[in-house]
């Protein structure tokens, strides 16, 4: 196995970016994270992005945005329409391949144009789901209702994470949302779609993030304290709801245990929980203990999600902290599909 | 120059005609027929809706049987305002349905007045529309079993 | 169903069958199969197109046409998304283009396109590059035969009436013949490139 590290990291995220295309607002976030590690794309072993079409309402829109990777000779390219997480995996698994030392990853999600909670009941069963328009939040309360009346969680503790993010969101100026709320007046909130109430729900936002890895001593030189990827793995639940546990997350389980959560403690995590919902499942998933462990330092998706970049962000925020020495092993995870149905996790640490 | 953002609307519409396979087209063949139908897994568990694999051991399923068309709400959630493509324009539950005779649930809509109407582990009932095609649709939605006909 | 069965299936064993032949319950026996189901998706946007393209649709409205320079390269590029894709960086220039150019290639089409009943075949496309401009870009070669478009030919554009004018590319009707002698092309194989080595 290579060493790979993070070794650099941008990220923008608005409630709206209306005044500017993706590839507008990206180019400087590109440039940033090239820049800071004193690299050009002519030296990017390798290129990968996560973006969907779905959101922009345009067919190959990502090609627009290679532009801004300057693609003239063409570059070693490949693109997900997945998060920018999986891309991050893509690149991951590319240099394990061998032969290149660094590579370039970006993920961006413009979602405000269209209504995302609609356009994502398109990624549902095309035959038996899709045609009756469930948005992603009915989705979500489906399970959450399973959860509460299962006693697998409270309001209190649905209330208490979102209070969490809240508070942790202060302190980053990244987050759309971040004004302080108590567990009480959480627990006031008219509901959305009962039993979910609107701090339960997502923060979207438009926006988008990259990173540079980089192998051995190639991050060494780079960086004066990579981030380590100790271990990464994706797993997919059934797409089918009627199917699936809705209360546990057995992908997300798998993906850490095959990450190697467990091997250490986990000095701060940072998951891709759209809901507070998911976060408490992912936090009984990946086996963390919130005594021991900073969940969501950042806010999380809850205080700004930005489709397609939130997981691969999760991933640059663990690994800046662990630059920064705020930990020395982290655990970034992204998810992709309703109700938690695809699940990376990443466990990061610094030397 | 003004400065404020120039916009447009954006309309994308795909007229998808797809394919059903056999087991899709069996759902929906009973769909447009007034049956339901669900599929038979190997521990003679029944999946409905039907589907083509068994989600844990990926083994082909061909055996359709018939399931009822009553069942209870395994979980529910009150859609208050609902959204412009959504099958009912007044409020309605959503709700994964576990008909009788199946062993998983279906994603539909349950037609009660109110929340205070729903709870877990209530009788339902399929309400069928007239015109039927072979589509998902051709349920309109699921009503409430009154309490005195399921004593 | 929620048994941990991750290793349920030998990744090596051979797919099953694709479609394994179904058994129906008896009240479907004899049935007319459903084999198609339609099931349209809508979805509706309200489009922003940033900075470089706003700049250039609100310049259309003014007849002007606006490209943007790649600072590295010197090359212009229309329409303008506010990078250059031989540097990888933002542009640095707006520069504002003739309405005059020539044909560096086009096509003829002959069939209808459903929606689109303004356009009456035969009708030309062509990709027209303007002066002063280092790509072409899309445009209808209107007022002449298309069996009399040629590459090389010297067009300009057909605007809407100026009351009619709006923050639109549709503001362009057309390109019309302007009669001058055809631009001489010496170098075919250089036809739609750009390359970073251009000055």
């Amino acid at each position: 196995m290579i060493d790979v590290a993070v070794v650099a990291f941008t990220q923008r995220q608005e409630a709206a970016i209306s005044g500017e295309s993706e590839v507008e607002f990206m180019v400087p976030l590109m440039e940033q994270a090239k820049a800071s590690v004193g690299l050009t794309q002519s030296d990017m072993g390798f290129t990968c992005s996560g973006s969907s079409d779905f959101l922009a309402g345009q067919a190959f829109s990502f090609v627009m945005t290679i532009d801004g990777t300057g693609p003239v000779p063409p570059i070693s390219e490949s693109h997900v329409e997945q998060d920018g997480a999986w891309a991050l995996y893509e690149a991951w698994v590319k240099i394990q391949c061998g032969g290149i030392d660094t590579a370039f990853v970006y993920g961006y999600g413009k979602s405000s144009p269209g209504s995302l909670r609609d356009v994502l009941a398109t990624q549902m069963d095309p035959y038996y789901v899709c045609p009756l328009w469930p948005d992603s939040y009915a989705v979500e309360a489906l399970a959450a209702r399973l959860m509460l009346e299962g006693g697998h969680v409270s309001e209190r503790r649905l209330a208490e994470i979102a209070a969490r993010s809240r508070a942790s969101a202060a302190s980053n100026p990244h987050a759309v949302r971040s004004e302080p709320k108590s567990v009480d007046e959480i627990l006031a909130e008219e509901h959305v779609l009962d039993p979910l109430r609107p701090s339960d729900l997502p923060a979207e936002a438009d926006g988008g993030c990259a990173v540079v890895l980089a192998a051995g001593d190639r991050a060494r030189e780079l960086c004066e304290r990579p981030a380590w990827i100790r271990g990464m793995d994706h797993r997919g639940d059934a797409h089918t709801l009627g199917v699936r546990d809705l209360t546990s997350s057995m992908s997300a389980r798998l993906a850490a245990q095959h990450a190697g959560v467990a091997d250490d403690k986990v000095d701060l995590a940072e998951l891709y929980g759209p809901f507070t919902t998911s976060e408490h499942l992912l936090i009984e998933a990946l086996g963390l203990d919130e005594d021991g462990t900073a969940i969501n330092p950042s806010g999380g998706a809850l205080a700004a999600h930005t489709m397609m970049a939130s997981g691969l962000i999760r991933i640059g925020e663990a690994a800046s902290r662990i630059w920064r020495g705020d930990g020395d092993r982290a655990v970034a995870h992204a998810t992709s599909g309703p109700c938690l149905q695809q699940n990376l996790v990443c466990v990061l640490e610094g030397d | 120059m003004s400065s404020e953002v120039l916009q447009a609307p954006l309309v994308l519409e795909y007229p998808f005609t797809r394919s059903t396979g056999p087991v899709i087209g069996a759902f929906l063949t009973g769909l447009r027929d007034g049956v339901i139908c669900g599929i038979r897994r190997a521990d003679g568990t029944v999946l409905c809706p039907p589907q083509e694999y068994d989600p844990l051991t990926a083994e082909p399923l061909t055996e359709l049987v018939e399931v009822g068309q009553a069942g209870e709400v395994v979980t529910w959630a009150w859609n208050g305002d609902p959204r412009p493509m959504q099958p009912f324009d007044r409020p309605f539950a959503w709700a994964l349905i576990r008909l009788d005779g199946a062993d998983t649930s279906m994603l539909h809509a349950v037609f009660a007045p109110s929340a205070a109407e729903m709870s877990t582990g209530m009788r339902v009932r399929v309400v069928w529309r007239t015109e039927r095609e072979g589509h998902i649709a051709d349920i309109a939605g699921f009503e409430p079993i009154p309490a005195v006909e399921t004593a | 169903m929620s048994a941990d069965r991750p290793e349920a299936r030998d990744p090596l064993a051979a797919p099953a069958a694709l479609s394994a032949p179904v058994t129906l319950p008896e009240a479907l026996a004899g049935a007319e199969p459903v084999e198609s189901v339609c099931t349209p998706i809508r979805m509706a946007y309200t489009y922003t197109p940033g900075r470089a393209l706003s700049r250039y649709l609100r310049a259309m409205a003014d007849k002007r046409i606006l490209g943007e320079r790649c600072g590295a390269t010197g090359q212009v590029f229309v329409p303008p998304r506010g990078v250059s894709p031989l540097a990888g960086a933002a542009t640095s220039e707006v520069v504002e283009l003739a309405d005059t150019g020539y044909v560096e290639s086009f096509n003829i089409t002959r069939v209808p396109i459903e929606r689109r009943p303004d356009l009456k075949p035969p009708y030309c496309s062509a990709w027209i590059v303007l002066d002063g401009a280092s790509v072409g870009f899309l445009g209808l070669v209107i007022n002449l035969a298309p069996e009399e478009v040629r590459i090389g030919m010297r067009v300009r554009a057909v605007w809407k009436p100026d009351e009619e004018l709006e923050t639109s590319a549709a503001n362009i009707l057309g390109w019309e013949p302007t009669g001058e002698p055809d631009e001489v092309i010496t170098d075919y194989e250089r036809i739609g490139r750009i390359e970073a080595s251009d000055p």
